[in-house]
């Protein structure tokens, strides 16, 4: 799998509450979800992103609450990518879960800047910088989340009778 | 190998001698739980992937974050949880009249039993770790998969140890215990670990304030918290319902990455300013902050013991002019045993709104939303940017004995001082 796209860059401890307000928690449509997706931190995101994009952040990505609409939101955005220097657990595992793709690494996370443009090859492991002209390599996920990635999610993990 | 409780709690869920931190495991479940929020992301998977349901007894969905609902969103996925229910015969749904918090919830009816393995679609179902039993926050999808399943798949964590020694002094609490631990971890410094409480210390602590800790453990990260049961927690159980039941104790020799000393002695009521639950400030420190609202409620801070506190400070005291102050009973049983205590008496006599059972404002839901600029005093458990309302507002988290003291006030005030 490829994703190229540019990068919205952010901060320590972004949390659900702001990924995806509580108040539009009493819908959860993809449609709805993108609408909001982190108006709280920066309003202008839903406007800006587009198909493929990246979010690079620092240390306990997605604290907070156990809103699944938190990734459900950033995927439904078209974000193909999420690095941080660490995710927070509940976030971590309803990505997993749902299909969105993320990994953990500190030194792209301090390097990458706003807007860069980065190309990742998640089959090789290996992202480039474009704008910087850098290159990462991203360690291989233990086995289990390699399961969980490439049969889809936990449900199809469940229905082909693999849990 | 030598396990930590949480690591054997695992351990006996999978059907394995002994389990490692960093390995992944697939659990057998005994309860999963989803509210109003959460729950309607699985029941739609379950539909889609042929509607069937493991064991019907297992599952419990909890109405009470948006309930009694306050809009038609709400309303339709009420609904949605209701019409699976009915279809697939579960009958641990708790809808307005029966509902509370369902961390308060849980305990109070006998759902939680020590040893179990709890699996909740809401971050704060940590809580029943209080009760000697493994709880941890999930998604919904984990949920979908464990009412299809009845399975889960769980990383085995490490473990952060816990001391504790002292007792609390007049109006220092669980809330400020937890407070001041977050303080000393960072938010994400027990990040995929246990909290396991050891120490005499525990012996002063109420199973309210008990409850209040593990409450609070993912706000530092933690995937769960676990306190031995001792004669308080068979008291409670037994309160409860919950006659036989195996109890967990640690290895001796289990491994724990860090153990942090706690005297209790020397806590003191304790506040998380804006904008992270580690943000920990001390009276001693000066400061004077004006409010607008306070709420005393939530999964963190709504039961009897909470209430009890925020009346005795309460009583025959007015709130400040312009402060609203906003009191929400956890559970029905809660409300009614506040009622017959004369504590709603109290609040309303003090000028205090009384509400039904809710998450309501905690979240940022209905009961309580501030304003641009406004700032509260709550006993609830994250102050992110936004939490309870317009992203300008200010949350500031504490004790009920503070938010009380707050309320005659209005401003943050320690309860030492009224």
């Amino acid at each position: 799998m490829t994703v190229k796209g540019k990068v919205f860059k952010y901060g320590d401890n972004v949390d659900t509450d702001v990924i995806i307000p509580a108040r539009y928690l009493n819908a959860s449509s993809p449609e709805h979800l993108k609408q909001h997706c982190m108006e709280d931190l920066d309003a202008t995101f839903k406007d800006r992103v587009c198909d493929g994009d990246i979010i690079v952040a620092g240390n306990n990505f997605g604290c907070g609450s156990s809103r699944e609409h938190a990734p459900l939101a950033i995927k439904a955005s078209g974000i193909k990518l999420v690095i941080a220097k660490s995710f927070a657990r509940i976030f971590y595992r309803n990505s997993l879960n749902t299909g969105l793709y993320i990994t953990e690494n500190a030194a792209i996370a301090d390097e990458t800047r706003d807007g860069d443009i980065l190309e990742a090859d998640l089959t090789q492991g290996i992202i480039k910088n474009l704008t910087l002209g850098t290159s990462y390599v991203i360690p291989r996920q233990s086995e289990f989340v390699q399961k969980l990635i490439e049969n889809g999610g936990l449900v199809a993990l469940s229905e082909k009778g693999l849990l | 190998m030598a396990m930590t409780a949480t690591q054997k709690i695992i351990a006996a869920h999978c059907k394995k001698q002994s389990v490692s931190p960093g390995e992944v495991v697939m659990v057998n479940v005994d309860k999963a739980m989803g509210n109003d929020i959460t729950a309607p992301v699985a029941v739609r998977t379950v539909a889609a992937k042929g509607d069937k349901v493991d064991n019907p007894d297992n599952v419990i969905f909890v109405l009470d974050h948006f309930v009694p609902n306050k809009d038609i969103k709400s309303a339709e996925q009420c609904k949605c949880i209701r019409e699976f229910a009915q279809r697939q015969g579960i009958s641990h749904v708790y809808d307005v009249g029966q509902m509370g918090i369902e961390h308060a919830l849980l305990p109070e009816k006998g759902l939680v039993r020590p040893s179990e393995i709890i699996l909740g679609a809401d971050s704060h179902t940590c809580t029943y770790g209080a009760l000697g039993a493994f709880s941890t926050g999930v998604g919904s999808t984990d949920l979908a998969v464990a009412i299809m399943s009845g399975k889960g798949w769980l990383r085995v964590p490490e473990a952060i140890k816990i001391n504790l020694t002292g007792k609390p002094g007049k109006y220092v609490s669980g809330k400020d215990l937890i407070l001041t631990l977050i303080g000393i971890t960072g938010v994400d410094g027990a990040n995929y670990k246990s909290l396991e409480f050891f120490g005499d210390g525990i012996d002063a602590l109420s199973m309210d304030d008990r409850f209040t800790v593990a409450n609070m453990a993912i706000e530092c990260g933690a995937k769960n918290a676990f306190f031995p049961v001792d004669g308080k927690a068979e008291e409670y159980l037994h309160s409860a319902g919950v006659a036989d039941f195996t109890v967990t104790v640690p290895d001796a020799d289990a491994e724990y990455v860090r153990t942090i000393d706690i005297d209790l002695s020397k806590l003191q009521p304790t506040v998380a300013f804006p904008h992270l639950p580690s943000n920990v400030h001390t009276f001693d420190e000066g400061f004077d902050i004006p409010i607008d609202q306070v709420v005393i409620g939530s999964c963190t801070n709504g039961r009897l013991g909470d209430l009890a506190v925020a009346a005795e400070i309460l009583k025959g005291k007015k709130a400040a002019d312009g402060v609203r102050v906003i009191i929400i009973p956890a559970t029905q049983k809660i409300y009614l045993d506040a009622l017959k205590l004369g504590y709603l008496e109290t609040f309303i006599n003090a000028g205090c709104a009384v509400s039904t059972p809710t998450c309501g404002p905690c979240l940022g839901g209905h009961m309580g939303i501030l304003a641009d600029g406004e700032r509260a005093v709550t006993t609830t458990n994250r102050n992110f940017v936004g939490r309870m309302g317009h992203p300008g507002s200010e949350v500031y988290l504490a004790s009920p004995a503070v938010a009380a003291a707050s309320a005659i006030t209005g401003r943050l005030t320690d309860p030492r001082t009224i």
